[in-house]
């Protein structure tokens, strides 16, 4: 038996907008266990799960490690420098020793797009895409959505722009989905050689001035520049995609009206987000913090568990 | 569906036991000072609020209340599928030193009631716990007992106990009917 | 006038269909072989051979037969990757595909870029017994781009062509000299058109697609600027410019612009880039994974038309067999490549001839009467005194592809487990039955 999102979260394309309503729904009671004094609930109690970051990310991996033991889950953190290429164990002989090891989910952070997909085809275990290359991010997305959500109390018809490095982002794609399914409105922003050349066949409305952009959005999703794109040959200088693409005060203040600023972090401040936009009133960034691990939770809860085997030994325990 | 229905309690008869509940958990704790009422979600919730109601008008004093979602505490969530909805806890009083009245529809097997007790028990230690039903169908599991009672119903495993309210189902009864197979 | 071998056994194909269109042949008839070449065809039961021994006689009908197929393109892997392909079981995989003939790319390991490797490659396939194998040099040492391979010398031991195949000759000066050289000993230059920058790190086709899957993209133009830089070189030197594995639209028209303007182009497509779409690279299937990549289905339908109306000369596999579990693994790490000698003929008659774009002795044109005559080969004809390779094939049966069965050592096969139509039924490779089905 699966559950109503099957046995894997791998991405936010292949989901309905009804399954991810039900994880943004189901975060919401969850949101409350981390304000107790005693953060934490029975439910994962005996389930075991590996979060194997093949890519280094601090952020993201303390989300879901918070997740996993405010649901009582038994975690291991596996970290894999570098990437399995030539060297090292490949992928594959990673996916069949968890296996053995008989852990019930698994958590995955991998450098190579698909590769989410590659572990969940072969072993048994639910995965979830925690980042897989420059493919998705979900629960990211998902993050991104209760924040725009707790403060609009609405996606549907939503005016949301995705700024910066699109080609390379994983965010930006987990978003583009998972806001077109809500029926918001996306937009991106970004200099043309860090958009994908195709990317308005995704149905997206493109902007290729932040001005632009800002006049439009209701809310601006501001993806982080990697630095090493400039080494790559994408863009001349920080400098100037500051001056050129910087969400700044002085932009946002010639918008019509406030405009919610949202960054999945960590923060280049002074390239392609100041300061006083990241700390300013319109700024969600920690609020998507905080929705993470009550996201990471819902999605850890709804995929968990359903051993059919066992359901029916345990029927009237429930009922009235 | 044409389920052969009995109806246990009507509108009124449902709203005299439930007074009589509120009157009881009053007598039980010798007044209002410390007490908090806690109803199960779902329709605990709002038996509870009838209970604190009924306090209102008797006694002239707010007793605090709470929701409490029992669904991540369950014992047996391992073995169902896909997972079922997770309601609101809400449970904004410190609860340590206080005498707290747990508020359910109906009690079973008393699973319920354990996974409430250890959602509580993550809130704080009160005083004293108690249990306020509104139906007793027997066929407890675990060695658990209420200590006010609306009303005591015997009942076969092929029947069911269903109480609406008419916040949730549009009117206040308490029905009997056969077990769906579902 | 090929010298005969009056030990090979005398062999009469009767009733099959005779398409031949080196000779515009298409007919219901007879192929008598004898001493290792076609002694001659005719009207069923006309046939027949004066004196000596009796042939045996195989009945063909229901059957095509046509001169052996000849693939320009694939890599047998050998010397370097014995695991993964050897002569040995790449030629008798051709054969059992229907191939009398195929030429084997250079990029081994040591690259094949000198006499010695050459030599070594001619007498590994004289101990196969499979189909014929006629090595490609390198065009520069070591594929490394920077000086010319002996062109002369290789030729001299049996290369037909020089090729840096699985690497793009980056150095336009390099790739004039190579055609201006390859004159002197009539050879065609095979090139991989791809520019190595635009086309880096790329894993599949650029478009909506690889946006999607967050794949990095190899745009179209990566392949298109370097088959037009080819196309003007070879205006240039008067030199055979034969443009490798063309997957996009514009290179169709790029090549049609150079074959008006008379420049001795020629170009090879391959069956997957006339069947498949990127489509087929969806969640990940690393045996979608090729360079160049497949395209669109506009891409398809030009490449099509373009066999159909000559623009394209050669349908060639690039059979590239790869070890089962280096294709298992994250696509972007995946190898490049996929087997194709077993299943090209029913790919191209499933998607080509079944399809309706075109008819038998065109296909058999593309894959064999063309090749011989680009490549110089002896072969690609049913001409009386030809060497007797040839090919009797059911160009209608049924089959279901099961990699398991492959006789090469690869198995990765993007076609693993859909139903084609074609199968070969004989292949003779001078008049000595190699497969019979």
């Amino acid at each position: 038996m699966t559950s109503a999102l099957g046995k894997d979260l791998l991405a936010l394309e292949p989901l309905s907008s009804e399954q991810i309503r039900l994880i943004l729904d189901t975060a919401e009671p969850f949101k409350e266990i981390s304000e107790r004094s005693i953060k934490k609930v029975p439910t994962l109690r005996g389930s075991t799960i590996v979060n194997l970051f093949f890519e280094a990310s601090t952020r993201t991996r303390i989300s879901f490690e918070f997740a996993e033991k405010r649901l009582s889950a038994d975690t291991v953190n596996v970290a894999s420098s570098g990437s399995s290429v030539s060297k090292g164990e490949t992928l594959v002989d990673t996916a069949r020793n968890l296996e053995a090891m008989r852990i019930d989910m698994v958590v995955i952070r991998h450098g190579a797009s698909g590769a989410a997909q590659f572990l969940a085809e072969r072993i048994e275990s639910n995965v979830i895409n925690a980042g897989d290359g420059t493919h998705e991010h979900p629960t990211q997305g998902l993050l991104d959505l209760l924040t725009l959500r707790d403060h609009f109390h609405r996606l549907d018809g939503l005016k949301v722009c995705i700024c910066g490095d699109v080609l390379h982002s994983r965010v930006a794609r987990s978003n583009i989905w998972g806001l077109k399914k809500m029926g918001a409105e996306v937009a991106v922003c970004g200099p043309r050689s860090l958009l994908p050349n195709a990317i308005d066949e995704l149905g997206v409305t493109v902007f290729s001035r932040i001005e632009d952009a800002i006049q439009w959005a209701d809310a601006l999703n501001v993806l982080r520049l990697q630095l090493e794109r400039m080494q790559g040959g994408y863009i001349p200088s920080l400098r100037e995609y500051n001056r050129v693409f910087g969400v700044t005060s002085e932009r946002l203040a010639r918008a019509p009206k406030d405009v919610l600023i949202l960054h999945p972090g960590p923060m280049n401040r002074g390239v392609e987000i100041d300061s006083d936009v990241a700390d300013g009133p319109h700024s969600v960034i920690l609020n998507q913090v905080t929705n993470g691990v009550a996201i990471r939770m819902a999605v850890l809860y709804l995929l968990s568990g359903g051993r059919p085997e066992l359901a029916e030994a345990a029927k009237g325990g429930g009922g009235r | 569906m044409t389920d052969r229905q009995t109806t246990v309690l009507d509108a009124r008869a449902m709203d005299r036991a439930l007074r009589r509940m509120a009157d009881e958990i009053v007598e039980l704790n010798e007044g209002t000072d410390g007490l908090i009422i806690v109803g199960i979600q779902r329709r605990g919730v709002q038996l509870a609020a009838r209970i604190v109601g009924s306090i209102r008008d008797r006694e002239g004093v707010e007793v605090p209340s709470g929701a409490l979602d029992i669904t991540l505490y369950r014992d047996d969530l391992q073995t169902v599928g896909p997972r079922p909805v997770v309601g609101p806890t809400n449970l904004p009083w410190a609860i340590d030193g206080k005498h707290v009245v747990i508020v359910d529809d109906v009690l079973y097997t008393g699973r319920t009631i354990r996974a409430a007790l250890d959602e509580l028990a993550d809130f704080g230690r009160p005083r004293r716990i108690a249990l306020a039903v509104l139906i007793d169908r027997g066929g407890r599991e675990l060695p658990i007992q209420p200590d006010v009672v609306g009303k005591t119903v015997e009942i076969g495993r092929t029947q069911r106990v269903d109480v609406l309210v008419s916040e949730l189902d549009g009117r206040d009864a308490v029905v009997i009917a056969a077990k769906t197979s579902a | 006038m090929t010298p005969r071998n009056d030990a090979a056994p005398s062999i009469l194909l009767r009733g099959g269909r005779l398409i031949d269109p080196s000779q515009g042949l298409d007919e219901t008839g007879d192929l008598l072989i004898t001493g290792g070449v076609v002694e001659a065809h005719g009207r069923l039961g006309e046939v027949r051979r004066d004196g000596a021994a009796q042939p045996e006689i195989v009945d063909v009908r229901g059957r095509v037969v046509s001169p052996g197929f000849i693939d320009v393109h694939c890599h047998l892997r050998e010397p370097g990757r014995e695991e993964v392909e050897t002569i040995a079981t790449g030629s008798r995989a051709a054969a059992v595909g229907g191939f009398t003939a195929v030429c084997a790319m250079p990029n081994t390991d040591p690259v094949t870029d000198n006499q010695a490797a050459v030599g070594f490659i001619i007498r590994q396939a004289q101990r196969a017994g499979g189909a014929k194998v006629y090595p490609i040099g390198a065009i520069s040492m070591g594929q490394q781009g920077q000086t010319l391979a002996e062109f002369g010398e290789m030729v001299g031991a049996g290369a037909v062509a020089v090729s840096d195949d699985g690497r793009p000759v980056a150095s336009a000066q390099l790739m004039r000299t190579a055609l201006e050289y390859a004159r002197t000993f009539g050879i065609p230059v095979a090139d991989h058109c791809e520019d190595p920058t635009l086309a880096l790190g790329g894993a599949m086709n650029e478009g909506v697609m690889s946006a999607r899957l967050g794949l990095r993209g190899i745009p179209a133009e990566a392949e298109e600027i370097m088959a037009i830089r080819d196309i003007l070189l070879a205006r240039l030197t008067g030199g055979h410019i034969h443009l490798c594995h063309m997957s996009t639209k514009g290179s169709v028209e790029l090549i049609r612009w150079g074959k008006e303007r008379g420049i001795n182009v020629t170009a090879e497509v391959c069956p997957h880039h006339l069947s498949l779409t990127e489509a087929a690279v969806e969640g990940y299937d690393t045996n979608a994974k090729m360079n160049p990549p497949l395209r669109t289905a506009a891409d398809v339908a030009a490449l099509q038309e373009a066999v159909k109306d000559g623009t394209i000369d050669v349908i060639a596999t690039d059979h590239a067999p790869h070890h089962y579990d280096e294709k298992e693994r994250e696509f972007a790490d995946a190898p490049n490549g996929i087997v194709g000698l077993e299943t090209a003929l029913a790919v191209n008659l499933t998607w080509l001839v079944h399809g309706g774009s075109i008819g038998l002795p065109l296909l058999i044109e593309r894959m064999s009467c063309a090749p011989a005559r680009l490549f110089h080969l002896p072969g690609g004809t049913l001409r009386a005194g030809s060497p007797a390779d040839v090919t009797v094939f059911d160009p209608d049966a049924s089959w279901t592809v099961d990699p398991a069965k492959f006789r090469s050592k690869g198995r990765n096969s993007p076609y693993a487990g859909q139903t084609l139509r074609g199968t070969v039924a004989m292949t003779l490779v001078d008049g000595r039955v190699i497969h019979r089905a």
